[in-house]
């Protein structure tokens, strides 16, 4: 201990914490990535998948994504995305795009399952990413209570504590959730679509993602105990009621009891 | 059953019920108080049963809420849920927020009360509002009705205070978002505003002790308030007798109207059935509030789509509209030490301060500048007094525009359209709103003017095309019945008041100002058709005539 203090005042001493402190910091973060890492399994997918989904590609991304899907100033790379990206993007529809806006609007879907699955596996051979979640993170059978805790803590400040949706800044809003496949939730939550962080493997476990799937599907079926639900959005939607309709039907009555048979 | 008859001779009942009814009555004078309500008079309009709708409210309130304090806990100690809605299974909560979910979810009805009381509030405060409008654009403000006036804002303030600590007691994410609200205003109010907050709360947000004193100030103190100012209220309105829109033979010295006893009470009392059948049917068709959803609170959380009820949204409102930052002007100073927050204090104390004082202060307003100190029973039309119902148009839509945009992140996402653009529009409609309405309105009500002095004058179009002899084709114009056309022509239409000089001969400067304001107030008017333009009009009968007899009067036109 005496040697370390003596050597405190070394004119090395700087460099050596610095290189340190790198090397800590360094080491860490490299740590840190790995274990977000997804496993980029091109397993599931068949060479010929890959040669399919390039074709298709190269006639339907390719305008705004780059040859090779290295990105063009309309379209970023989609290098490293990884196959779940693909995936929730083509199979919720919103790509292709359908125009440019604050983000991509989900529609009908313009690719089968076949297709999306062959693009999937194309963008997926061209570099590592998150994968198509296994089934058994997707069976609904997690903690809705846990999921329900993960879900007010990380989504419902954007998606509304009921999974309503809500808007965000200049246009871009968090869509309702309602409706929307176990799959395509996990795929969300592991790629970060449109304005949404990404929540990797180690900011939400698998296990975590599959107790908050659990949880929307829960109260998906529970549906309202109260009565009609009024959209889920709050009192706005109460005061509006009571408004329109509250108010509406008692002002009815009133002219009724006033009136006179003349 | 004369009353002079039981003084002389013994009144006997004959049978036991009359007999006791006779006892009770000699003792209570029960029969003197029936005989004097039942005969007080009340005039009949659908606009008058708004402040009924909210004492039945009110009614529905106490006895819904008498329910839920049977089970309600507003403890805020730690616990587990284990109650029988599966989603919240042991997530760790507050024993109020469990006792919440357990009469939503675990006692027979309660759900059912739960929501019965959350839409009696809703509607209480609503019915509240809408009388207040009522009284104000019809001008039953005036003397003597100042005081009462007054104590009906009082009631609208006791009303938003007990829907808020009301709102607060679930100790869900929702209603503790709220409260963080609540705690940031206080905060913000210079120098004792920490202080303020850490009486309330026992200490730091969110503390452990404020769901219980809200429970107390919630069940208790406000409920009295509204209890007396109710009372002082209807005494009030007894004592003035009510209003009536005017008509023929009404005037401020009588009412015209049915008696309470008994067609107008039995009409009454099943108002309030009807009052609570409608919150009912509410209660139990739609959910309100669904405390489930929102979990248990815990600060770090903040949902999308968090409002207050609807009472409240014009502050909220305020607070989403008011900029951090504009350009590179910024709205917090250091002050010896002191942060001095003006974009939260500015929103949310300046515009209700704003609403509140011209509320309680109007009649005196009105009353200084038009110099008029007589007693009004009979109501104004609001369109007879153009400039009071433009002053009130404006204030609403001010009220409306922060109201609005309280729901700035709903409009946004169902009207696709961006939410900076929402605020901008409404933040611009903040300042420019109110003048427009004020002029539109005014203008709307001085040619709503302008057309009854046209009926009056001329009748009212039958769509009755007639080809005369030598070809010119007219339509038949069809005088009114003396009911309608009294409502037309039978109301004041006061020209502007100049300054007067006082009692030393001075005109003072308040007194130019009161001019001024005299002037802005009177001067834009359409007189009530006179009776010697009446005889002009219809004496001749003749179309031609009254066409050429109206060219002199350029206001008809």
């Amino acid at each position: 201990m005496k040697a370390l203090s003596q050597k405190r005042r070394h004119p090395l001493a700087a460099i050596a914490l610095l290189l340190m402190g790198l090397l800590v910091t360094g080491g860490l973060y490299a740590v840190a990535t790995t274990v977000n890492q997804a496993k980029a399994d091109t397993t599931t997918f068949s060479a010929s998948d890959a040669q399919e989904g390039g074709k298709l590609f190269a006639a339907n991304c390719a305008t705004c994504h780059g040859m090779g899907a290295s990105g063009t100033k309309d379209g970023p790379s989609l290098v490293g995305v990884g196959a779940a990206a693909v995936d929730f993007q083509v199979g919720t529809g919103r790509m292709p795009m359908q125009m440019n806006g604050p983000q991509a609007q989900a529609k009908p879907r313009q690719f089968n399952d076949q297709q999306t699955q062959q693009l999937a596996a194309y963008v997926a051979s061209l570099g590592a990413g998150p994968s198509i979640p296994d089934a058994s993170l997707l069976d609904e059978k997690g903690d809705a209570a846990k999921g329900g805790e993960l879900f007010r803590t990380n989504c419902a400040m954007c998606h509304n504590a009921a999974a309503a949706g809500g808007a965000l800044t200049r246009g871009k809003f968090a869509p309702p959730l309602a409706g929307v496949s176990g799959q395509h939730i996990y795929e969300a939550m592991a790629t970060g679509p449109q304005n949404m962080p990404v929540f990797n493997d180690a900011n939400i476990s698998p296990e975590g993602k599959r107790d908050i799937i659990t949880f929307l599907k829960t109260i998906e079926a529970n549906g309202s105990p109260g009565g009609a639900d009024l959209g889920a959005l709050g009192p706005v939607s109460e005061g509006l009621f009571v408004w329109v309709a509250g108010l509406g039907v008692i002002i009815a009555f009133t002219i009724w009891l006033t009136s006179r048979t003349s | 059953m004369s009353a002079s008859s039981t003084a002389e001779v013994p009144f006997v009942p004959e049978t036991k019920v009359g007999r006791i009814t006779d006892f009770v009555d000699e003792r209570v004078g029960g029969s003197g108080i029936l005989r004097e309500f039942g005969r007080k008079v009340f005039p009949d309009h659908w606009s008058f049963m708004f402040g009924e709708v909210a004492l039945y409210s009110f009614v529905i309130l106490l006895m819904s809420g008498t329910f839920l304090t049977f089970f309600f806990d507003p403890s805020m100690a730690e616990t587990h849920y284990a109650g029988s809605y599966t989603p919240l299974t042991n997530v760790e909560m507050s024993v109020a927020y469990n006792s919440s979910l357990n009469i939503s979810f675990d006692i027979r009805g309660g759900l059912f009360f739960r929501q019965v009381h959350h839409w009696a509030a809703l509607l209480f405060v609503a019915s509240l509002g809408v009388h207040m409008l009522r009284v104000f654009f019809t001008g039953a403000f005036r003397k003597p009705r100042e005081m009462n006036w007054v104590v009906g804002g009082v009631l609208l303030i006791l009303a938003m205070a007990e829907g808020f600590t009301g709102y607060s007691l679930p100790d869900d994410l929702l209603s503790g978002n709220g409260l963080r609200i609540i705690d940031g205003v206080i905060k913000s109010i210079p120098v004792i505003g920490t202080y303020i907050s850490f009486f309330l709360f026992g200490g730091e947000f969110p503390g452990t002790a404020i769901i219980g004193r809200l429970y107390v100030l919630h069940i208790l103190l406000v409920p009295a308030m509204i209890l007396l100012m109710i009372v002082i209220h209807l005494f009030m309105v007894v004592v003035h007798k009510h209003t009536q829109y005017p008509g023929p033979g009404r005037n401020d010295g009588n009412v015209v109207g049915y008696p309470l006893g008994p067609v107008y009470a039995a009409k009454a009392g099943g108002f309030f059935f009807i009052v609570f059948g409608v919150v009912a049917l509410m209660a139990a068709m739609f959910t309100i509030n669904p405390i489930w959803n929102y979990g248990p609170y815990d600060p770090s959380p903040v949902s999308a789509g968090t409002q207050p009820d609807w009472y409240i949204g014009f502050v909220d409102g305020a607070l989403r509209l008011m900029p951090g930052v504009v350009n590179d002007f910024h709205f917090e100073y250091i002050i010896f030490g002191h942060v001095l927050t003006l974009n939260v204090l500015l929103p949310a104390l300046v515009p209700a301060g704003i609403i509140f004082t011209v509320l309680f202060m109007y009649p005196w307003i009105e009353r200084w500048i038009t110099k008029d100190n007589r007693e009004h029973h009979v109501l104004d039309r609001p369109r007879n007094a153009p400039t009071r119902t433009a002053i009130g148009v404006a204030g609403f839509t001010w009220y409306c525009v922060m109201w609005a945009a309280a729901g700035s992140d709903l409009i946004a996402t169902h009207f696709h359209v961006a939410l900076n653009d929402v605020t901008y529009w409404l933040r611009t409609l903040f300042f420019i709103g109110p003048i427009l309405a004020f002029m539109v309105t005014k203008r709307v009500a001085l040619a709503l003017q302008r057309k009854d002095r046209e009926i009056a004058l001329h009748g009212r179009e039958t769509g009755r095309i007639v080809r005369l002899p030598h070809g010119e084709f007219i339509e038949v114009h069809a005088p009114l019945d003396d009911y309608k056309h009294y409502k037309l022509v039978g109301f004041e239409s006061p020209s502007p008041l100049p300054a007067e000089p006082n009692e030393h001969g001075v005109v003072t400067p308040k007194e130019k100002r009161r001019a001024a304001l005299s002037k802005w107030f009177f001067e834009d008017r359409v007189a009530p058709a006179t009776p010697a333009e009446l005889e002009a009009a219809h004496g001749h009968g003749h179309h031609e005539a009254i066409e050429s007899g109206e060219e002199h009067k350029s206001l008809s036109h």
